[in-house]
Protein backbone atom coordinates (compact mmCIF):
# COMPACT_ATOMS: atom_id res chain seq x y z
CA UNK A 1 0.00 0.00 0.00
CA UNK A 2 1.12 3.83 -0.24
CA UNK A 3 1.99 5.81 2.07
CA UNK A 4 2.17 9.03 -0.01
CA UNK A 5 -1.02 10.03 1.49
CA UNK A 6 0.07 9.63 5.25
CA UNK A 7 3.12 11.68 4.51
CA UNK A 8 1.33 15.47 4.85
CA UNK A 9 1.69 16.77 1.43
CA UNK A 10 -0.70 20.08 0.14
CA UNK A 11 -1.28 18.09 -2.96
CA UNK A 12 -1.12 14.59 -2.28
CA UNK A 13 -2.29 13.83 -5.82
CA UNK A 14 0.96 15.16 -7.55
CA UNK A 15 2.28 12.07 -6.66
CA UNK A 16 1.45 8.90 -7.21
CA UNK A 17 3.13 5.09 -6.21
CA UNK A 18 4.65 2.44 -7.88
CA UNK A 19 1.59 -0.18 -7.03
CA UNK A 20 -0.48 2.81 -8.41
CA UNK A 21 0.60 2.93 -11.68
CA UNK A 22 1.11 -0.70 -12.08
CA UNK A 23 -2.60 -1.36 -11.55
CA UNK A 24 -2.97 1.10 -14.11
CA UNK A 25 -1.30 -0.07 -17.11
CA UNK A 26 -3.91 -0.48 -19.66
CA UNK A 27 -6.17 2.96 -18.40
CA UNK A 28 -6.48 4.45 -21.66
CA UNK A 29 -6.89 7.86 -19.76
CA UNK A 30 -3.36 7.29 -18.38
CA UNK A 31 -0.20 8.19 -20.40
CA UNK A 32 3.19 7.12 -18.76
CA UNK A 33 5.98 8.87 -19.50
CA UNK A 34 9.51 7.98 -18.81
CA UNK A 35 12.12 11.21 -18.70
CA UNK A 36 16.02 10.33 -17.88
CA UNK A 37 19.38 12.16 -18.57
CA UNK A 38 20.87 8.38 -19.66
CA UNK A 39 19.55 7.81 -23.14
CA UNK A 40 20.09 4.04 -23.14
CA UNK A 41 17.79 3.78 -20.05
CA UNK A 42 14.15 4.15 -21.97
CA UNK A 43 15.16 1.95 -25.05
CA UNK A 44 16.96 -0.92 -22.45
CA UNK A 45 13.69 -1.37 -20.92
CA UNK A 46 10.47 1.06 -19.38
CA UNK A 47 7.59 0.51 -17.31
CA UNK A 48 4.96 -1.31 -19.88
CA UNK A 49 3.19 1.21 -21.99
CA UNK A 50 5.40 3.83 -21.25
CA UNK A 51 6.50 6.63 -23.87
CA UNK A 52 9.73 8.79 -24.04
CA UNK A 53 9.95 12.16 -23.72
CA UNK A 54 13.82 13.69 -24.35
CA UNK A 55 14.88 16.53 -22.67
CA UNK A 56 17.05 17.69 -25.03
CA UNK A 57 15.66 16.54 -28.42
CA UNK A 58 11.24 17.10 -27.26
CA UNK A 59 11.87 19.68 -24.50
CA UNK A 60 13.96 22.65 -26.05
CA UNK A 61 13.93 24.83 -29.25
CA UNK A 62 16.49 23.39 -31.04
CA UNK A 63 18.12 27.10 -31.93
CA UNK A 64 16.95 29.09 -29.20
CA UNK A 65 17.93 28.77 -25.51
CA UNK A 66 14.35 28.46 -24.78
CA UNK A 67 11.42 25.35 -24.48
CA UNK A 68 9.35 24.22 -27.25
CA UNK A 69 6.34 26.43 -28.45
CA UNK A 70 2.65 25.79 -29.33
CA UNK A 71 3.10 24.16 -32.50
CA UNK A 72 6.24 22.03 -30.57
CA UNK A 73 4.22 20.99 -27.85
CA UNK A 74 1.04 19.91 -30.01
CA UNK A 75 3.05 17.72 -32.05
CA UNK A 76 4.75 16.42 -29.13
CA UNK A 77 1.79 15.57 -27.08
CA UNK A 78 -0.21 14.12 -30.42
CA UNK A 79 2.58 12.22 -31.31
CA UNK A 80 2.34 10.71 -27.43
CA UNK A 81 -0.70 10.11 -27.99
CA UNK A 82 -2.20 12.24 -24.63
CA UNK A 83 -5.41 15.05 -25.07
CA UNK A 84 -5.71 17.87 -22.40
CA UNK A 85 -7.89 15.20 -20.12
CA UNK A 86 -4.88 12.33 -19.94
CA UNK A 87 -3.53 12.23 -16.59
CA UNK A 88 0.26 11.81 -17.36
CA UNK A 89 2.67 10.47 -14.96
CA UNK A 90 6.12 10.99 -15.41
CA UNK A 91 9.10 9.10 -14.03
CA UNK A 92 13.00 8.85 -14.64
CA UNK A 93 16.25 8.46 -13.19
CA UNK A 94 18.09 10.48 -10.75
CA UNK A 95 15.51 10.61 -7.92
CA UNK A 96 12.92 12.04 -10.94
CA UNK A 97 14.96 15.42 -11.48
CA UNK A 98 14.33 14.92 -15.37
CA UNK A 99 10.82 13.75 -14.58
CA UNK A 100 9.82 16.89 -12.59
CA UNK A 101 12.05 18.95 -15.02
CA UNK A 102 9.79 17.42 -18.26
CA UNK A 103 6.19 18.10 -15.90
CA UNK A 104 7.26 21.62 -15.57
CA UNK A 105 7.60 22.00 -18.74
CA UNK A 106 3.81 20.47 -19.40
CA UNK A 107 2.70 22.91 -16.81
CA UNK A 108 3.92 25.82 -18.99
CA UNK A 109 1.29 24.84 -21.55
CA UNK A 110 -1.50 24.32 -18.70
CA UNK A 111 -1.16 20.53 -19.11
CA UNK A 112 -1.64 20.79 -15.05
CA UNK A 113 -3.16 17.32 -15.29
CA UNK A 114 0.09 15.59 -14.67
CA UNK A 115 1.95 13.68 -11.55
CA UNK A 116 4.79 12.28 -10.65
CA UNK A 117 6.09 8.26 -9.54
CA UNK A 118 7.76 8.18 -6.16
CA UNK A 119 11.02 7.35 -6.47
CA UNK A 120 11.21 6.89 -10.34
CA UNK A 121 12.85 4.40 -12.28
CA UNK A 122 15.11 3.08 -9.81
CA UNK A 123 12.32 1.93 -7.30
CA UNK A 124 10.19 0.04 -10.01
CA UNK A 125 13.40 -1.18 -11.16
CA UNK A 126 14.55 -2.79 -7.37
CA UNK A 127 10.96 -3.85 -6.42
CA UNK A 128 11.31 -6.34 -9.45
CA UNK A 129 8.72 -4.80 -11.67
CA UNK A 130 8.43 -5.68 -15.54
CA UNK A 131 10.13 -3.51 -17.47
CA UNK A 132 10.06 -3.97 -21.29
CA UNK A 133 12.32 -3.08 -24.41
CA UNK A 134 8.85 -3.37 -26.31
CA UNK A 135 7.72 0.29 -28.02
CA UNK A 136 4.34 0.99 -27.35
CA UNK A 137 1.92 1.35 -30.76
CA UNK A 138 0.51 4.89 -29.81
CA UNK A 139 -2.71 6.22 -32.20
CA UNK A 140 -1.32 9.94 -32.50
CA UNK A 141 -3.82 12.89 -31.36
CA UNK A 142 -4.67 16.11 -32.59
CA UNK A 143 -3.92 18.11 -28.93
CA UNK A 144 -4.69 21.56 -29.20
CA UNK A 145 -2.38 23.38 -26.84
CA UNK A 146 -2.85 27.27 -25.52
CA UNK A 147 0.14 29.71 -25.72
CA UNK A 148 3.05 28.50 -23.25
CA UNK A 149 2.51 30.87 -20.31
CA UNK A 150 5.46 32.09 -18.84
CA UNK A 151 3.71 34.47 -16.52
CA UNK A 152 3.31 31.73 -13.53
CA UNK A 153 5.97 29.31 -12.90
CA UNK A 154 8.68 30.64 -14.34
CA UNK A 155 10.96 33.65 -14.32
CA UNK A 156 13.57 35.58 -16.47
CA UNK A 157 16.34 37.03 -15.34
CA UNK A 158 14.53 40.96 -14.87
CA UNK A 159 12.23 39.20 -12.45
CA UNK A 160 14.97 38.25 -10.50
CA UNK A 161 16.43 41.01 -10.32
CA UNK A 162 13.30 42.79 -9.02
CA UNK A 163 12.69 39.81 -6.85
CA UNK A 164 16.18 40.29 -4.90
CA UNK A 165 15.94 44.11 -4.82
CA UNK A 166 12.46 43.42 -2.89
CA UNK A 167 14.07 41.08 -0.99
CA UNK A 168 12.31 37.89 -2.13
CA UNK A 169 12.37 34.40 -1.39
CA UNK A 170 15.18 32.84 -3.32
CA UNK A 171 16.63 28.90 -3.26
CA UNK A 172 20.07 28.35 -4.95
CA UNK A 173 19.29 23.99 -5.40
CA UNK A 174 23.34 23.90 -6.51
CA UNK A 175 25.93 22.12 -5.10
CA UNK A 176 27.17 23.81 -1.70
CA UNK A 177 30.49 24.47 -3.55
CA UNK A 178 29.10 26.10 -6.59
CA UNK A 179 27.00 27.98 -4.32
CA UNK A 180 29.91 29.42 -2.51
CA UNK A 181 31.93 29.95 -5.73
CA UNK A 182 34.32 27.16 -5.28
CA UNK A 183 33.20 25.98 -8.78
CA UNK A 184 32.00 27.06 -11.25
CA UNK A 185 30.32 24.22 -12.60
CA UNK A 186 28.50 21.12 -11.56
CA UNK A 187 30.73 18.75 -10.80
CA UNK A 188 30.90 16.89 -14.10
CA UNK A 189 29.13 19.52 -15.92
CA UNK A 190 32.29 21.95 -16.77
CA UNK A 191 30.41 23.11 -19.93
CA UNK A 192 27.75 24.08 -18.16
CA UNK A 193 29.85 26.35 -15.87
CA UNK A 194 29.89 30.17 -15.84
CA UNK A 195 32.81 33.00 -16.02
CA UNK A 196 32.27 34.06 -12.40
CA UNK A 197 31.33 31.64 -9.30
CA UNK A 198 29.27 32.28 -6.32
CA UNK A 199 25.27 32.87 -6.00
CA UNK A 200 22.13 35.31 -6.56
CA UNK A 201 22.56 38.34 -3.87
CA UNK A 202 19.82 36.83 -1.08
CA UNK A 203 19.76 33.16 -2.04
CA UNK A 204 19.54 30.28 0.80
CA UNK A 205 21.57 27.14 -0.39
CA UNK A 206 19.78 23.53 -0.40
CA UNK A 207 20.97 21.09 -2.99
CA UNK A 208 17.86 19.99 -4.38
CA UNK A 209 18.62 16.03 -3.41
CA UNK A 210 17.86 16.90 0.13
CA UNK A 211 14.17 16.21 -0.64
CA UNK A 212 14.71 13.35 -2.08
CA UNK A 213 15.26 10.10 0.09
CA UNK A 214 18.10 7.66 -0.52
CA UNK A 215 15.56 5.78 -2.71
CA UNK A 216 14.53 8.65 -5.03
CA UNK A 217 11.16 8.69 -3.43
CA UNK A 218 10.62 12.56 -1.80
CA UNK A 219 11.14 13.30 1.79
CA UNK A 220 7.75 13.59 3.92
CA UNK A 221 6.22 17.26 4.60
CA UNK A 222 7.40 16.93 8.03
CA UNK A 223 10.97 16.37 6.66
CA UNK A 224 10.38 18.71 3.81
CA UNK A 225 9.33 21.84 6.24
CA UNK A 226 12.53 21.28 8.32
CA UNK A 227 14.29 22.11 5.70
CA UNK A 228 12.58 24.80 3.77
CA UNK A 229 10.33 26.59 6.54
CA UNK A 230 12.58 26.14 9.64
CA UNK A 231 16.50 25.60 8.33
CA UNK A 232 16.17 28.51 5.56
CA UNK A 233 13.21 30.15 7.21
CA UNK A 234 10.83 30.49 3.65
CA UNK A 235 7.30 31.52 3.84
CA UNK A 236 5.11 29.24 2.03
CA UNK A 237 2.60 32.61 1.12
CA UNK A 238 5.29 34.41 0.00
CA UNK A 239 6.49 34.69 -3.47
CA UNK A 240 9.73 31.97 -4.19
CA UNK A 241 12.30 31.95 -7.22
CA UNK A 242 14.62 28.52 -7.46
CA UNK A 243 17.42 28.60 -9.69
CA UNK A 244 20.09 25.81 -10.44
CA UNK A 245 22.57 25.83 -13.12
CA UNK A 246 19.62 25.27 -16.21
CA UNK A 247 16.91 24.82 -14.57
CA UNK A 248 16.27 21.65 -14.19
CA UNK A 249 18.04 20.51 -10.83
CA UNK A 250 15.64 23.50 -9.77
CA UNK A 251 12.39 21.50 -11.01
CA UNK A 252 12.65 19.43 -8.48
CA UNK A 253 12.79 21.78 -6.08
CA UNK A 254 9.71 23.73 -7.72
CA UNK A 255 7.82 20.81 -7.34
CA UNK A 256 8.73 20.40 -3.87
CA UNK A 257 7.67 23.72 -2.92
CA UNK A 258 4.85 23.76 -5.01
CA UNK A 259 2.52 20.26 -4.57
CA UNK A 260 4.41 18.99 -1.09
CA UNK A 261 4.41 22.14 0.65
CA UNK A 262 1.81 24.08 -0.92
CA UNK A 263 3.60 27.35 -1.59
CA UNK A 264 1.53 29.55 -3.52
CA UNK A 265 3.70 31.39 -5.72
CA UNK A 266 7.38 29.45 -7.14
CA UNK A 267 8.88 30.19 -10.21
CA UNK A 268 11.49 28.23 -11.75
CA UNK A 269 14.25 30.35 -13.07
CA UNK A 270 15.66 28.29 -15.82
CA UNK A 271 18.35 30.91 -17.12
CA UNK A 272 20.04 29.94 -13.86
CA UNK A 273 23.31 30.54 -13.17
CA UNK A 274 24.40 30.13 -16.57
CA UNK A 275 22.43 33.24 -17.39
CA UNK A 276 22.92 35.01 -14.10
CA UNK A 277 26.94 34.10 -13.22
CA UNK A 278 27.31 35.14 -16.94
CA UNK A 279 25.88 38.75 -17.74
CA UNK A 280 27.15 41.88 -17.36
CA UNK A 281 25.86 44.26 -15.07
CA UNK A 282 24.05 41.38 -12.67
CA UNK A 283 25.33 41.14 -8.80
CA UNK A 284 26.62 38.04 -7.00
CA UNK A 285 27.58 37.32 -3.64
CA UNK A 286 30.10 34.66 -2.48
CA UNK B 1 44.70 10.70 -36.83
CA UNK B 2 46.24 8.52 -33.78
CA UNK B 3 46.80 5.12 -34.63
CA UNK B 4 44.20 3.44 -31.80
CA UNK B 5 43.82 -0.22 -30.57
CA UNK B 6 42.38 -2.40 -33.36
CA UNK B 7 39.01 -3.50 -31.79
CA UNK B 8 38.62 0.30 -31.02
CA UNK B 9 38.97 1.50 -34.55
CA UNK B 10 36.82 -1.34 -35.50
CA UNK B 11 33.65 0.19 -33.09
CA UNK B 12 34.71 3.62 -34.00
CA UNK B 13 34.09 2.75 -37.77
CA UNK B 14 30.80 0.67 -37.02
CA UNK B 15 29.67 4.12 -35.39
CA UNK B 16 30.42 6.27 -37.84
CA UNK B 17 28.32 4.48 -40.05
CA UNK B 18 25.31 5.11 -37.83
CA UNK B 19 22.86 7.81 -38.99
CA UNK B 20 19.61 7.13 -36.45
CA UNK B 21 20.05 7.65 -33.30
CA UNK B 22 17.27 4.55 -32.70
CA UNK B 23 20.17 2.37 -34.07
CA UNK B 24 22.95 3.92 -32.59
CA UNK B 25 20.77 2.94 -29.43
CA UNK B 26 20.26 -0.17 -30.21
CA UNK B 27 23.91 -0.60 -30.64
CA UNK B 28 25.12 0.78 -27.13
CA UNK B 29 22.50 -1.08 -25.32
CA UNK B 30 23.63 -4.42 -27.13
CA UNK B 31 27.23 -3.47 -26.09
CA UNK B 32 25.97 -2.96 -22.12
CA UNK B 33 24.08 -6.02 -22.22
CA UNK B 34 28.00 -7.53 -22.52
CA UNK B 35 29.44 -5.55 -19.63
CA UNK B 36 31.11 -7.99 -17.27
CA UNK B 37 32.08 -6.52 -13.50
CA UNK B 38 35.13 -6.73 -11.93
CA UNK B 39 35.11 -10.82 -10.84
CA UNK B 40 35.95 -10.82 -7.07
CA UNK B 41 39.64 -12.29 -7.55
CA UNK B 42 40.60 -8.77 -8.59
CA UNK B 43 38.41 -6.54 -6.58
CA UNK B 44 35.20 -6.66 -4.25
CA UNK B 45 32.99 -4.06 -2.31
CA UNK B 46 34.04 -1.65 -0.78
CA UNK B 47 36.00 -0.38 -3.30
CA UNK B 48 39.41 0.96 -3.10
CA UNK B 49 38.53 4.65 -3.96
CA UNK B 50 41.63 4.78 -5.32
CA UNK B 51 40.27 3.35 -8.55
CA UNK B 52 36.82 5.28 -8.61
CA UNK B 53 37.16 7.29 -11.69
CA UNK B 54 36.55 11.32 -10.29
CA UNK B 55 33.84 12.82 -12.48
CA UNK B 56 31.37 9.79 -13.59
CA UNK B 57 28.09 10.28 -11.99
CA UNK B 58 27.05 6.57 -12.44
CA UNK B 59 29.81 5.05 -9.90
CA UNK B 60 32.61 3.73 -12.29
CA UNK B 61 36.04 2.28 -10.69
CA UNK B 62 38.57 1.08 -13.18
CA UNK B 63 41.40 -1.73 -12.22
CA UNK B 64 44.71 -2.18 -14.04
CA UNK B 65 46.50 -5.50 -13.99
CA UNK B 66 50.15 -5.80 -16.12
CA UNK B 67 49.85 -9.02 -18.14
CA UNK B 68 53.32 -10.80 -18.66
CA UNK B 69 54.03 -9.45 -22.20
CA UNK B 70 53.71 -5.91 -20.19
CA UNK B 71 50.12 -4.77 -22.11
CA UNK B 72 47.30 -4.14 -19.21
CA UNK B 73 44.02 -6.20 -18.72
CA UNK B 74 41.54 -3.72 -17.79
CA UNK B 75 38.08 -4.14 -15.27
CA UNK B 76 35.72 -2.06 -14.58
CA UNK B 77 32.32 -1.96 -11.78
CA UNK B 78 29.42 0.28 -12.27
CA UNK B 79 28.15 0.91 -8.76
CA UNK B 80 24.54 2.99 -10.37
CA UNK B 81 22.54 0.11 -11.82
CA UNK B 82 21.09 2.69 -14.09
CA UNK B 83 24.46 4.06 -15.49
CA UNK B 84 23.83 2.14 -18.96
CA UNK B 85 25.86 4.38 -20.79
CA UNK B 86 28.73 3.64 -18.49
CA UNK B 87 28.43 -0.06 -18.75
CA UNK B 88 29.05 0.28 -22.30
CA UNK B 89 31.64 2.67 -21.86
CA UNK B 90 33.60 0.46 -20.11
CA UNK B 91 32.75 -2.80 -21.88
CA UNK B 92 34.18 -0.99 -25.01
CA UNK B 93 37.23 -0.06 -23.22
CA UNK B 94 37.66 -3.90 -21.85
CA UNK B 95 37.23 -5.22 -25.24
CA UNK B 96 39.45 -2.86 -27.16
CA UNK B 97 42.16 -1.95 -24.67
CA UNK B 98 43.00 -5.46 -22.29
CA UNK B 99 46.11 -6.33 -24.07
CA UNK B 100 46.25 -3.68 -26.43
CA UNK B 101 49.63 -2.06 -27.40
CA UNK B 102 50.24 0.57 -24.29
CA UNK B 103 51.18 3.26 -26.81
CA UNK B 104 47.77 2.67 -28.90
CA UNK B 105 46.11 2.69 -25.63
CA UNK B 106 47.81 5.81 -24.01
CA UNK B 107 46.83 7.53 -27.35
CA UNK B 108 43.04 7.63 -27.26
CA UNK B 109 41.43 10.82 -27.13
CA UNK B 110 38.36 11.16 -24.85
CA UNK B 111 36.37 12.63 -27.95
CA UNK B 112 35.80 9.37 -29.24
CA UNK B 113 32.65 9.47 -26.90
CA UNK B 114 30.72 11.73 -29.21
CA UNK B 115 31.49 8.88 -31.78
CA UNK B 116 29.57 6.28 -29.75
CA UNK B 117 26.99 8.38 -28.21
CA UNK B 118 26.39 11.15 -30.49
CA UNK B 119 26.80 15.43 -29.82
CA UNK B 120 23.12 15.18 -28.37
CA UNK B 121 24.12 13.90 -25.18
CA UNK B 122 24.21 15.70 -21.84
CA UNK B 123 26.91 17.30 -20.54
CA UNK B 124 27.01 15.21 -17.48
CA UNK B 125 27.08 12.01 -19.52
CA UNK B 126 29.75 12.98 -21.86
CA UNK B 127 31.88 14.64 -19.12
CA UNK B 128 32.12 10.85 -17.06
CA UNK B 129 32.40 8.71 -20.19
CA UNK B 130 35.17 10.96 -21.29
CA UNK B 131 37.03 10.46 -17.30
CA UNK B 132 36.16 6.76 -17.62
CA UNK B 133 38.59 6.66 -20.87
CA UNK B 134 40.79 8.77 -19.38
CA UNK B 135 41.41 6.92 -16.47
CA UNK B 136 41.95 3.61 -19.26
CA UNK B 137 44.49 5.91 -20.78
CA UNK B 138 46.06 7.17 -17.43
CA UNK B 139 46.96 3.19 -16.40
CA UNK B 140 48.44 3.37 -19.89
CA UNK B 141 50.82 5.94 -19.87
CA UNK B 142 51.77 5.54 -16.24
CA UNK B 143 52.59 2.17 -16.89
CA UNK B 144 54.84 3.57 -20.35
CA UNK B 145 56.54 5.84 -18.25
CA UNK B 146 57.87 3.22 -15.74
CA UNK B 147 58.76 0.97 -18.50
Amino acid sequence: MSDIGSRGYANPDKLVSTDWVAARLNDDNIRIVESNEDPLLYPSGHIPGAVEVDWVKDLNDPLRRDYLGKAGFEALASRIGITPDTTVIFYGDKSNWWATYALWVFELFNHTNAKIMDGGRLKWAEEGRELTREKPVISPTSYSAPERDDSRIRAFRDGVLQHIQSSGQLVDVRSPAEFSGEKLHMEGYPQEGAVRGGHIPGASSVPWSRAANEDGTFKNAAELSAIYLEEIDLNPAEPTVAYCRIGERSSHTWFVLTNLLGFADVRNYDGSWTEWGNSVGLPIEK
Amino acid sequence: MADYPAKLQEYLDDFNFITSREERVDYLIAIADEFQPVPPSIATKPYDEAHRVIGCESEAFVWALERADGTLDFYFDVLNPQGLSAMAMSAILDQACSGAPLEQVAAINGEVVFTFFGRDISMGKGRGLTELINAVVYQAKQRLKSA
